[in-house]
């Protein structure tokens, strides 16, 4: 504890209580930064890959989340340290901009941190490093742009797209139907894309999970599906050609703002007061028969009166739709969202070819599907699985699927995967690390050094020896001037990623180094963790 | 004078901070590699092994008391049930918990085995584990072998969907079996013969809505019958008829109390207190004239779900209509899906109401009970079970076996696909996938012979609870099935093996294919799990 006295022999106070903090600085709080940053790597570095294993989260409720997507296992961590949740966020971020490769960031990371500490021990100054390391990533983000290759695919030509979800998929449980998968998540991302703009508001893909049948049973409906049904139970299950009306405006009589009484003294009050009332139901139910409605969709409820009314003039209606939905479903059907009665034009409904009710299983479950809509511009994936956790485990997977297809859509650049790309990074850095004097070289090189990380944990995730396989690819890499050379985690029988159809995000791996550089220089540059002790 | 109590950064640390290791929060647990694995395994296959002695005709039943107040009691042996009512800590216990939820809810039945056969999967994995060989390759196995098991079964289905006939001697079986396990099975082919009946009438639709079970305690369970009509558990008004003929009814949903003003900011205010009798007098005439549309309707029966005062009561009873108030949202949707009327709640068109039709109503006993019962009902698809039963217990558990049947039954009309029981399927599958294992190259085959093995289990489990000698039955069965076309099962009533076409032993293809390829999801996800995290529970004031 740092203590400074006056001429008298009496302590300044620098820090209030500080008895009662504990205070790590120089060597030592490196150190403990690095360890900690190490420790949540390590936790994640056996999730990579397509052999990586799953991990079993118990939240304080109790409840149970099976997962290998880093960013969910980090969320779900519970974590205390400081620099542990600057991972967190490392892994959030990408997970934020990307979608995919939150697992890969934070692994890159923990090796990044590894070898710091290594040039620490040697007394290299910690800002030094940084530097080294901000250099070092611009030589591997450059080199990913030169050997990254281009491909084309058309609306009608969607292989390539759904190679690469393949890609992403192969490291989930899901994997055993990833190509059916990949191929739903690619024709969502095309259904909403903007190709011309080259983007994909990814808030239109609705993904919907119910328990049971088989992940085999997953499909796309063109169309949004909402999770409730007819208000009333003898209204009809299935309507063709639908005109939507989309509500956002109760079935019961108006409630102004503005406070009032109504006052009944006589008995004629009493009287117009009822005739009233029926007015109000009979005219709101009228007004949606006039526009020519034949679907009502609402977000508020309904009076008992209101619901019958729309029975008897065969009005068939759904309430409670929250309000998320009821834009997808204003999306999806062209129409309008009208918050009053008096605003309801037939222009403002919306179109949809069919609107069916859906039912699962032995229980009540039911679900109403909106298909063949005016613009299908809004899809919706629907999960089935074998129970909660496999439903919740899809999602993400499908989530993380959905964002490698439209980052393809808005770049169209690959790597290869498999570590390919990261050796040959290595081999670049290695390489170029000589040019530069000074103490950067030295941590120039390890950045080279632990981008080897990567590989050599999807070696050991799936069985093989790690240093034999990775120096074996390294050598053939440079050999060959192939980067294309990655591990072959599915025991193929070859190398060769192309020929693998292995493929990541230019994007997105580019996007990795740079966090995890950013998020290791923050980290190098902290020399003093003070922290108050425990009660 | 500055003081450094911190030591010379210089100065080697023999132990790099290994408290800053740690990440987490404090009563954070974090579970790695091997340890991770064991918890797991033994989790799951602690929940295997305790509902593992309910399995079969022979398995034994389990009393459940609740925490909760009155520690109500629960005799049972319905998978789904018991594990529902278990509180468990252990994740991986969890994911099965699960598996035979969703095993209920999706096929109803089956919900024990799904749980023994992830048991057994993961026993069987576990020595895999142990002779070090990658969980991942045991995944791969498992999963070749699944789809291996399921394309066996799939040849051998029967379908007897074009003879109606032989369908429903299918059906029975199907019942029969099913219920054969359960409490019911004193008096199988009576109920077996109830839930085929009810399930025909749905004509392949899978609502079970329109079976109403009913629970009235006293009588024996032989009492139980199967009503045509529409059983609705409410008492009829005083003073009204207590039998219709030709029957209008009229199904309602809206208040007879007395009607609010539903416009917003209304209030009743009034100076003096004849108005107040004349506010009343018009409320009372309003309440007349609303009965007296509903009347028009030309009815002679008014069920509604809300409450009837005795002011409507007495104009129902004065015009010659049974009125009966307070039917639960369920009854009344039943009763207007039975009798074909609309559900109603306003009454100024008579014309486009529809109404319902039976051709007779009347008050009968159950026991000490007063029931109306509608009879002759427009819609043929509905009907009432009435179980009776010695005590509230046998009740709730008959409920839940006929509830099983019933749902097993109404899958089975849909896929109409068929196979024997009396661990004739894990045979089946066993065979073929011991083939595959033979065929297959490298480290999976040792992963599908313990498929293979983990099928076995299934009947071994079944003929341990019956007090066979299992070993002895297991191998005469294999050797049996070695042949072609064998239908050779264990038959646990006679205690040996039996042919099952003969016995009439079948089971719902569906829901073997749904046992074995959940069984199968369940194993690989909790085999892929190399640690756990536990999070630090959330504190509670009372931790009852």
């Amino acid at each position: 504890m740092a203590l400074a006295f006056d001429d008298f022999g009496r302590p300044f106070i620098i820090l209030r209580e500080q008895e009662s903090k504990s205070r790590l600085r120089g060597l030592d709080a490196h150190k403990a930064n690095v360890a900690a940053g190490k420790a949540v790597a390590r936790s994640l570095r056996t999730s990579l890959g397509p052999k990586g294993m799953d991990k079993i989260l118990q939240s304080p409720d109790g409840d149970v989340t099976i997962t290998n997507d880093g960013a969910t296992i980090l969320e779900q961590m519970d974590v205390d340290n400081q620099i542990a949740k600057l991972m967190v966020e490392l892994s959030r971020s990408q997970d934020y901009e990307i979608g995919d490769g939150t697992t890969g960031v934070v692994v890159l990371d923990g090796s990044l941190l590894e070898q710091a500490e290594k040039l620490l021990e040697r007394g290299i100054h910690p800002i030094r490093i940084a530097e080294g390391y901000e250099m070092a990533s611009k030589i591997a983000f450059d080199h990913l742009e030169h050997i990254s290759t281009r491909f084309e695919f058309t609306a009608a030509n969607i292989e390539p797209l759904v190679q690469t979800c393949m890609t992403t998929l192969s490291s989930k449980i899901v994997n055993r139907c990833k190509r059916m998968l990949a191929e739903i998540a690619v024709r969502a991302v095309l259904a909403v894309a903007d190709l011309e703009r080259k983007d994909v508001n990814l808030d239109l893909i609705k993904v919907e999970g119910k328990v049971g049948g088989k992940l085999e049973d997953t499909e796309l409906i063109y169309g949004i599906a909402v999770d409730k049904d007819m208000s009333h139970p003898q209204m009809p299950k299935r309507i063709e050609d639908a005109n939507i009306a989309i509500l956002t405006c109760p079935f019961e009589p108006p409630k102004p703002k503005t406070k009032h009484k109504v006052d009944i003294d006589t008995v004629e009050k009493f009287q117009t007061m009822r005739g009233q009332e029926q007015k109000y139901f009979d005219e709101m139910v009228q007004k949606c028969k006039d526009v020519g409605a034949t679907l009502v969709i609402c977000q508020w409820g309904f009076d008992d009166e209101a619901n019958h009314l729309l029975m008897q003039r065969n009005l068939p209606a759904v309430r409670w739709v929250g309000g998320v939905e009821l834009e997808l479903i204003a999306i999806a059907t062209g129409g309008r969202i009208v918050p009053r009665f008096q605003e309801l034009t037939p222009d403002k409904l919306g179109q949809a070819g069919l609107v069916r009710e859906k039912s699962f299983g032995t229980t009540k479950d039911r679900m109403l599907c909106i298909e063949r809509c005016a613009n299908a511009r809004a899809v919706t994936i629907f999960i089935r699985g074998g129970n909660k956790m496999m439903i919740e485990e899809a999602k993400r997977s499908i989530h993380d699927a959905l964002c490698v297809a439209r980052n393809l859509i808005r770049n169209n650049s690959i790597v290869y995967g498999g570590g390919s790309a990261e050796i040959s990074c290595s081999v670049a850095v290695e390489a170029a690390a000589d040019r530069y004097a000074g103490a950067e070289q030295y941590a120039i090189r390890s950045f080279a050094d632990a981008l080897d990380g990567i590989p050599l944990a999807l070696a050991e995730n799936s069985g093989l020896p790690p240093i034999d396989t990775l120096t074996a690819v390294k050598s053939q890499q440079i050999q060959e001037n192939n980067p294309y050379c990655g591990i072959d985690c599915n025991d193929v029988g070859t190398n060769d990623m192309r020929e693998q159809h292995v493929f990541e995000t230019l994007i997105g791996k580019q996007q990795q180094i740079l966090l995890a550089t950013q998020v290791v220089k923050m980290i190098l540059k902290i020399d003093d963790v003070i922290t108050p002790s425990e009660f | 004078e500055l003081r450094d109590r911190d030591p010379p950064a210089s100065r080697p640390d023999p132990s790099p901070v290994p408290e800053m290791e740690r990440v987490l929060k404090d009563d954070a647990i974090q579970e790695k590699g091997e340890r991770a694995r064991m918890a797991s395994f033994v989790g799951a296959m602690a929940i295997a092994d305790l509902v593992k002695s309910t399995l079969g005709p022979k398995g034994m039943d389990k009393i459940l008391q609740s925490t909760g107040r009155g520690r109500s009691v629960t005799v049972t042996n319905d998978g789904a049930t018991i594990l529902k009512s278990l509180h468990i800590d252990n994740p991986a216990a969890k994911v099965l918990v699960d598996i035979s939820k969703v095993q209920d809810d999706e096929v109803g039945d089956g919900t024990t085995s799904v749980v023994v056969l992830a048991g057994e999967l993961l026993r069987e994995a576990e020595k895999l584990v142990n002779m070090k060989i990658h969980p991942m390759t045991i995944i791969a196995g498992y999963r070749m072998a699944a789809e291996c098991a399921r394309n066996a079964l799939l040849q051998k289905t029967m379908d007897n969907k074009d003879n109606t006939d032989k369908f429903r001697s299918d059906l029975m079986n199907i019942a029969m079996t099913t219920l054969s396990s359960k409490i019911l099975s004193q008096d199988k082919e009576y109920f077996a013969e109830l839930a085929v009946d009810a399930v025909l009438r749905l004509k392949g639709s899978t609502n079970l809505e329109s079976i109403q079970i009913l629970k009235k305690p006293g009588g024996s369970l032989k009492d139980s019958f199967l009503d045509e009509g529409f059983i609705l558990d409410k008492k009829i008004g005083l003073g009204q008829p207590k039998r219709i003929e030709n029957a209008n009814i009229l199904v309602a949903n809206t208040a007879m109390d007395t009607d609010k003003v539903k416009i917003y900011g209304a209030r009743v205010r009034v100076d003096s207190m004849s108005k107040v009798a004349d506010i009343e007098a018009a409320e009372k005439q309003k309440m007349r004239e609303k009965v007296e549309k509903i009347i028009g309707h030309g009815i002679n029966c008014f069920v509604n779900r809300q409450l009837i005062y005795n002011f409507p009561e007495e104009l129902f009873a004065d015009a010659g209509i049974l009125a009966v108030e307070h039917a639960d949202f369920e009854g009344i949707e039943r009763l207007a899906l039975v009798t074909g009327g609309d559900i109603a709640s306003t009454f100024d068109n008579p014309e486009s109401v529809k109404l319902g039709h039976c051709k007779l109503i009347e008050e009968i006993m159950i026991g000490e009970d007063r029931l109306i019962h509608f009879s002759g009902v427009a819609m043929g698809q509905a009907c009432t079970i009435v179980l009776r039963g010695a005590s509230e217990h046998v009740l709730d558990e008959a409920e839940r076996s006929l509830h099983d049947a019933l749902c097993v039954l109404s899958q089975t009309v849909n896929d109409t696909r068929v196979i024997f029981g009396g661990g004739w399927p894990e045979m089946v599958m066993s065979k073929e996938v011991d083939e595959l294992a033979r065929r297959t190259p490298g480290k999976k085959s040792h992963a599908i012979d313990a498929f293979s093995r983990a099928l076995q289990a299934i009947p071994t489990i079944i003929a341990d609870n019956a007090g066979l000698d299992s070993a002895e039955l297991i191998s005469q069965l294999r050797a049996e099935h070695h042949k072609e076309n064998s239908t050779v099962g264990i038959d646990v009533i006679s205690g040996g093996l039996g042919d099952m076409q003969k016995r009439g032993i079948c089971e719902a293809f569906k829901v073997k294919q749904a046992i074995v390829l959940s069984a199968t999801e369940a194993a690989e996800m909790i085999l892929r799990v190399d640690e756990i995290i536990t999070c630090a529970p959330r504190r509670r004031e009372d931790r009852m």
